[in-house]
């Protein structure tokens, strides 16, 4: 039989050569592909968010794995044994104190880590209440997100208050999306650009993005919002300068007819509360 | 069983007044239509009549069962029937019965029957998500599935261990002869049967749209469905209520000379520690339940936005009651898992006081983590970083359980048994189910993960995973002892491993396929996840199998082909396996007195408790 020192010894040495094994894959492999991909900056802070998440997993799994597979091996009653017992052990204060201080630590880190990605990114990307913690510096392009059962509107307030059923958004501008219901809760997520922001009715939930190169991007309704929510879905598009002041002057003669029937451009708008819907 | 038997106070003269009750209140509540109330004419549908005959249903079914006949008969100045004291025959299972041991195997099947229908659920949405695109259900269809299987599955399960197993041995545990109220013990389990039956009263009323969580401005428009959902909930909620009480009070005073709190089972702490959550948060799922049914009915606006209510409001007290709750669905798992592995390690549970501690740790803490629900809903931007913090020091007392588990297994001389192997997958589900919770946690990362298969996947590895792992470790380690007869090593190992790989190969996908950008309860999906979509039916599929090896093996060892099991098959030194299987009406002759230790593995033998069974009656 080996000493309990050997037995933690070879544990230690499985955890540590895992580890080994699965850390780089972890960094360069599986990193680099973690969602949401590096559409913005924000996406790209998430990507690197979850990368350093699983970083710091990685020791604790492969710990936990290779403690079990040892135990499952070694621990093992022989075949066909009458039951005996084990040592009566009933704790061991080190370890249980080393265990106690190393999550501590990780704890401690990925919460410090998280706020600041969180107040680094302005939000990093999640709706953040009207008036978010986080603001960006310099000028910003605010679209208005309206969701309704079940389509998602946008208006566009520096254009008029122009309300389009497609998003089209500049390349490489800051872009402030003031999320809002006139029913249910929704939650608008657009997948590529790394924003989710929950659409409440009367409220201006804000979240900022910062658009790169021209693209496109998913969006989908991420909260349960009715008979059609799971066809609520959109593809939107990150374009030039040039190409988006054309297409909005293109949409402002197009609806210029019916602006005078829109509501004024507002935070959030009066929802209907005898609409019933499925 | 004589046919006179059938008349009485008994389940079938509570389903015919049930019945009865739920069509006098249906017609009194049309009754009360009002011009006043808007409504009601241009939309047809009376949710006052809904909830005026579900109420008298309920009491109609009650007093059919007999719960009227003790009170009624105090109050004429008669003797009290002693029909639910009866100690034998068939007939106990199918009415009200104060033995805590029948309770406890009322509940084992009737509870197993509402997770079987969930579970067929599941199947259903899992054959609609095989395409892309519309394949067999139709929205409205599809998402009465999801609301079903979630309600059902999170309504049913938080007394998915408490119910069969903690009324069944907590009194023995800490050496009583029953519960310390005995008749709410049974009204819980009769409160549960009668909400599962009006949730599925839903599909009557055209199904549910709003999932499990029912936010209320959907919840509020839509049709009369909705109000099965309530009225399911708020008896749930009742019956977690009543059901902590009385495990609380039972276990602080009705403990056996000498059990003092430090040696008492762990799984009695598990049992514990759920039971304040229940205590605690159950009243808040019932008053906020009540708000959104007098919206529904009375036209007040406590979620309203136009009449000065809001959405938010629902939403934190939902998840105030909703985030201890899935420690409700932890917690009697976490007993359950420290309580077999020393059986099966034979060793004593390593750092007894590490594992209260981290129950008691999770206990409070999951009061002070209920809006990492609503990182992105815009409420409370500021206060994210706090609930960020407090969600990931959940995962510290969680930590101190896994480090008890893994201590225990050191140097033991396991024995891989059918309870062993779900104990051991607990460890590896609840750690996959635990880790994938650290995403949700995270904010940045929230905001990918938040409302998409991830977070769905999330919670079924700590729920089913966790809980249903340590629900059916629980069913291969006590069952024998509760009915006197064997269930099969075989087929339980085949169970084990199929439903095992299953579901790994189930829900570990579903974790990608969230990452991907799949949100929740969408009936289409995008394309490109078909191929992955296909394997996780299929997977699914393989797991509702495995269902069928257990119920097989549960209906063959047990009815048809019987095996008396041993007094103590395991060797377990804990006080139930002291006794005679199945277990004597009145547990014990003399009230037993324990040792220092409730797990004496490797110790001296006159540490474990000392019994005196009682004789085991005809």
């Amino acid at each position: 039989m080996w000493s309990s020192r050997s037995h933690g010894q070879r544990i230690a040495a499985l955890t540590v050569i895992g580890t080994a094994i699965v850390l780089p894959l972890v960094v360069f492999v599986l990193g680099p592909h973690m969602p949401p991909g590096k559409g913005t900056p924000v996406a790209s802070s998430q990507v690197t968010d979850n990368t350093v998440l699983l970083v710091v997993m990685t020791p604790f799994t492969m710990f936990i794995l290779a403690y079990l597979a040892y135990a499952l091996v070694v621990f093992r009653a022989p075949k066909g044994e009458e039951i005996v017992d084990g040592a009566p052990m009933r704790g061991h204060f080190k370890s249980q104190v080393a265990w106690l201080a190393t999550t501590t630590a990780a704890v401690l880190f990925l919460a410090i880590f998280g706020t600041t990605e969180l107040l680094a990114d302005n939000g990093a990307g999640g709706g953040g209440g009207p008036n978010p913690v986080a603001k960006p510096s310099g000028a910003v392009f605010p679209v208005q997100v309206i969701a309704q059962q079940w389509e998602f509107t946008y208006r566009y307030p520096t254009y008029g208050g122009v309300e389009t059923a497609t998003l089209v958004l500049p390349a490489g501008r800051q872009i402030a999306f003031h999320v809002t219901s006139l029913d249910a809760i929704h939650s608008f997520w657009a997948y590529q650009l790394g924003v989710k922001a929950d659409a409440n009715p009367g409220v201006d939930n804000v979240a900022y993005v910062r658009t790169k190169n021209p693209s496109t991007f998913q969006i989908r309704c991420a909260e349960l919002c009715g008979l059609w929510h799971g066809y609520m879905s959109d593809t939107g598009r990150v374009v030039s300068a040039a190409d988006f002041a054309t297409w909005i002057a293109a949409r402002r003669r197009q609806f210029a007819p019916s602006m005078k029937y829109l509501p004024k451009y507002a935070p959030s708008y009066a929802p209907d509360p005898t609409f019933r819907a499925g | 069983m004589k046919l006179r038997r059938l008349i009485g106070f008994n389940l079938l003269t509570a389903v015919v007044l049930g019945v009865v009750g739920f069509y006098v209140g249906w017609w009194l509540g049309h009754l009360v239509k009002a011009e006043s109330i808007e409504y009601f004419d241009d939309t047809g549908q009376n949710d006052i009549a809904l909830f005026v005959a579900y109420f008298t249903g309920v009491v109609g079914f009650l007093v059919g069962l007999g719960f009227a006949n003790y009170p009624v008969q105090r109050l004429l100045g008669k003797p009290p029937s002693l029909r639910e004291k009866e100690t034998a025959g068939i007939g106990r299972y199918f009415g009200l019965c104060t033995d805590h041991k029948v309770v406890g195997i009322q509940y084992l099947i009737g509870i197993g029957a509402f997770i079987f229908i969930g579970g067929l659920n599941a199947m259903l949405i899992r054959f609609e998500l095989l395409r892309p695109t519309h394949l067999a259900w139709n929205g409205n269809n599809y998402l009465t599935l999801v609301g079903l299987h979630g309600t059902m599955m999170m309504g049913m399960m938080t007394s998915g261990i408490l119910g069969p197993f903690a009324n069944y041995f907590v009194p023995l545990m800490i050496g009583a002869r029953r519960m310390a109220f005995p008749r709410i013990e049974a009204l819980t389990f009769w409160l549960l049967m009668a909400a599962g039956t009006i949730l599925m009263t839903a599909l009557a009323f055209g199904g549910f749209p709003t999932g499990w969580t029912g936010y209320a401005p959907l919840s509020e428009q839509s049709n009369m469905g909705v109000d099965a959902y309530i009225a399911f909930f708020a008896l749930v909620g009742l019956s977690m209520m009543l059901l902590g009480l009385n495990m609380l009070v039972t276990v602080i005073t009705m403990r056996a000379p000498g059990l003092s709190w430090s040696r008492l089972p762990i799984f009695v702490w598990g049992t514990i520690t759920t039971s304040v959550l229940m205590v605690l948060a159950a009243p808040v799922l019932v008053s906020t339940l009540f708000m959104l049914a007098l919206d529904r009915t009375a036209q007040t606006s406590f979620f309203n936005v136009q009449a000065g209510g809001s959405p938010y409001l629902y939403e934190n007290l939902f998840w105030i009651f909703g985030h201890p709750e899935v420690y409700v669905l932890a917690l009697p798992g976490m007993g359950i898992v420290l309580e077999i592995l020393p059986v099966f390690a034979r060793k004593p549970l390593w750092g007894y006081r590490l594992a209260v501690t981290g129950m008691v740790g999770i206990m409070l803490l999951s009061f002070l983590v209920w809006q990492h629900h609503l990182f992105v809903s815009g409420i409370n931007g500021d206060l994210r970083p706090f609930y960020m913090l407090s969600t990931e020091l959940i995962s510290l007392p969680t930590g101190f359980i896994f480090v008890c588990a893994l201590g225990t297994l050191w140097a033991g001389r396991i024995r891989l048994t059918v309870p062993m192997l779900f104990a051991l997958a607990w460890i590896f589900n609840f750690l996959v189910g635990g880790l994938s919770g650290v995403f949700l946690s995270d904010v940045p990362s929230d905001v990918t993960t938040h409302g998409s298969f991830f977070s769905m996947a999330h919670f079924h590895y700590t729920i089913m995973g966790g809980l249903l792992f340590a629900f059916f470790g629980a069913i291969y380690y006590w069952v024998p002892k509760m009915t006197g007869f064997e269930l099969n090593e075989r087929l339980g190992k085949i169970h084990f491993w199929v439903m095992f790989i299953a579901f790994n190969s189930t829900f570990g996908p579903l974790l990608v396929i969230g990452f991907l950008g799949m949100p929740r309860r969408v009936v289409t999906y995008a394309g490109y996840l078909q191929g992955a979509n296909e394997w996780v039916s299929i997977s699914a599929f393989v797991l509702g199998a495995s269902m069928l090896v257990f119920l097989v093996n549960l209906v063959w060892t047990q009815v048809f082909v019987r095996t008396p099991a041993a007094a103590n098959p395991w060797g377990s030194k804990s006080i139930e396996f002291q006794l005679p299987s199945p277990v004597p009406v009145h547990n014990f002759d003399r009230i037993p007195t324990f040792g220092p230790d409730p797990y004496p593995y490797g110790g001296i033998e006159g540490t474990r408790p000392v019994v005196v069974p009682a004789r085991p009656t005809a």
